[in-house]
């Protein structure tokens, strides 16, 4: 009973923490796009928290690079546990144009490990969206602190 | 005897039952007023369980002691409210608790969480002269502090007191946190200074300062409910037509910086509780 209340509550209200990793702003502006009246994603509980402290879903925009992989395993490593990652557009998902780039590392899932990947270039916010609700299904299998801390990536060198 | 051991237990329950789901109407009143749809109602117990059930990280030990002493210092405030004890020292406790948030905030070194805490001390200092000056004036009509003697009053204290009500609709603005004087911290999703004084409360501890947020809401509306006791009809429109007008206010303004709030506070404010009292005085 108890353990069914703790994972509807988490289901109910995932907090979303944003961050931009160099992406040219369109997948940006579709996440913003799903927080306005027309997709009005507060009816899930999810708020937008902009403090990793505080947050249950890292969505992730644009290429990992060498600058800003350390910010990006910073704000992962402040997340507490149970925590979702989320991918969003071509450029997370796999460096998308910008792949060969000398200063690309590649995806977001070179950095940190990603549970959902969203397509898109940019993605649409009912995609972005749906990938958020099939994050959330994961959080059903994510039982406690574990998981994510044992499951860092060989590429990253933090 | 036997009534104190009930209102004890019914005082703590009704604390964040009651305070949850005015916060949960209030969201979805917010989101109505911005064509949105909004949460269900159950939202900021979701949110709250959610919390509690996180990994603990903390900055330092005594941002732990601090939440759980805010936390405390509020349901005694709303216990002793049940027990319709002396509305002085009800407020006093309620200070204690809110002094510890800030030292909780002080206690870590992230720049949004010291500038939110001294944010949050400027507050203090706006709202706690008024709730004194509002009690002072509650005492010169009634001639007592305790709120038993002002629930029996024979008449509704609005009529005699209404520019301290409105003194003390000042210090709800601000005690709520609803624009334009959410400085130090704010519900909504975004500000500058990322969640300000709750920055660094994370996982049980931010669960807690929410339900210590909770207790005060109760209590401050417990507050309103006196200056229309001689009905229950008369102490249920009084405070959800006040509270719907914060949610408006919250609503229709924009943040004001601190030099404004201190200002506009205190001169509004100390002008309108002088001039009640004089007229309590001469009449």
């Amino acid at each position: 009973m108890i353990k069914w209340l703790i994972e509807k509550s988490r289901i109910h209200s995932p907090w979303l923490l944003h961050y931009d990793c160099g992406s040219c702003n369109g997948c940006d502006i579709e996440i913003l796009a799903c927080l306005t009246p027309v997709y009005d994603i507060e009816r899930f509980g999810i708020i937008n928290v902009g403090n990793p402290m505080h947050a249950d879903l890292l969505l992730v925009t644009g290429t990992a690079n060498h600058r800003n992989r350390k910010v990006l395993r910073n704000l992962f490593d402040q997340m507490p546990a149970p925590k979702i990652v989320v991918a969003i557009g071509a450029c997370a998902l796999s460096g998308g144009i910008f792949r060969q780039a000398y200063n690309v590392v590649g995806g977001v899932d070179k950095v940190i490990p990603v549970d959902v990947y969203v397509p898109g270039c940019p993605a649409k916010p009912e995609a972005v969206i749906d990938g958020v609700v099939l994050g959330l299904q994961k959080f059903s299998q994510q039982r406690g602190a574990e998981n994510h801390h044992a499951a860092r990536c060989d590429h990253c060198q933090f | 005897m036997i009534d104190t051991a009930v209102l004890i237990p019914t005082g703590l329950a009704v604390g964040p039952l009651l305070g949850g789901l005015v916060s949960g109407l209030d969201r979805i009143l917010t989101a109505r007023l911005q064509s949105r749809i909004g949460p269900p109602l159950w939202q900021p117990f979701y949110d709250v369980l959610k919390l509690w059930c996180k990994e603990k990280t903390v900055v330092n030990v005594w941002q732990a002691f601090c939440a759980y002493c805010y936390v405390a210092a509020a349901s005694i405030a709303v216990v002793l409210f049940f027990l319709q004890s002396d509305l002085l020292l009800i407020l006093f406790i309620q200070a204690v608790g809110a002094v510890f948030l800030v030292v909780g905030a002080l206690s870590s070194t992230s720049p949004f969480s010291q500038v939110g805490a001294h944010r949050e001390l400027l507050q203090i200092l706006s709202y706690e002269p008024l709730l004194i000056l509002v009690t002072m004036g509650v005492y010169l009509e009634t001639g007592s502090f305790r709120i038993a003697g002002i629930y029996s009053w024979h008449e509704p204290l609005l009529l005699k007191l209404p520019f301290l009500f409105m003194v003390l609709g000042y210090a709800l603005t601000i005690k709520l946190r609803k624009s334009p004087f959410d400085l130090s911290t704010s519900h909504h999703a975004h500000q500058e200074l990322v969640k300000g004084l709750l920055t660094d409360y994370s996982g049980s501890f931010l669960a807690l300062t929410e339900i210590g947020h909770w207790y005060e809401v109760v209590l401050l509306l417990g507050f309103c409910s006196l200056f229309w006791a001689t009905s229950w009809i008369g102490m249920a429109a009084i405070v959800v037509s006040t509270y719907f007008l914060e949610i408006l206010i919250d609503n229709v303004s924009a943040r004001l910086n601190w030099r404004w709030m201190l200002g506009y506070v205190w001169s509004m404010g100390l002008t309108l509780s002088l001039v009640n009292l004089i007229w309590l005085t001469i009449s």
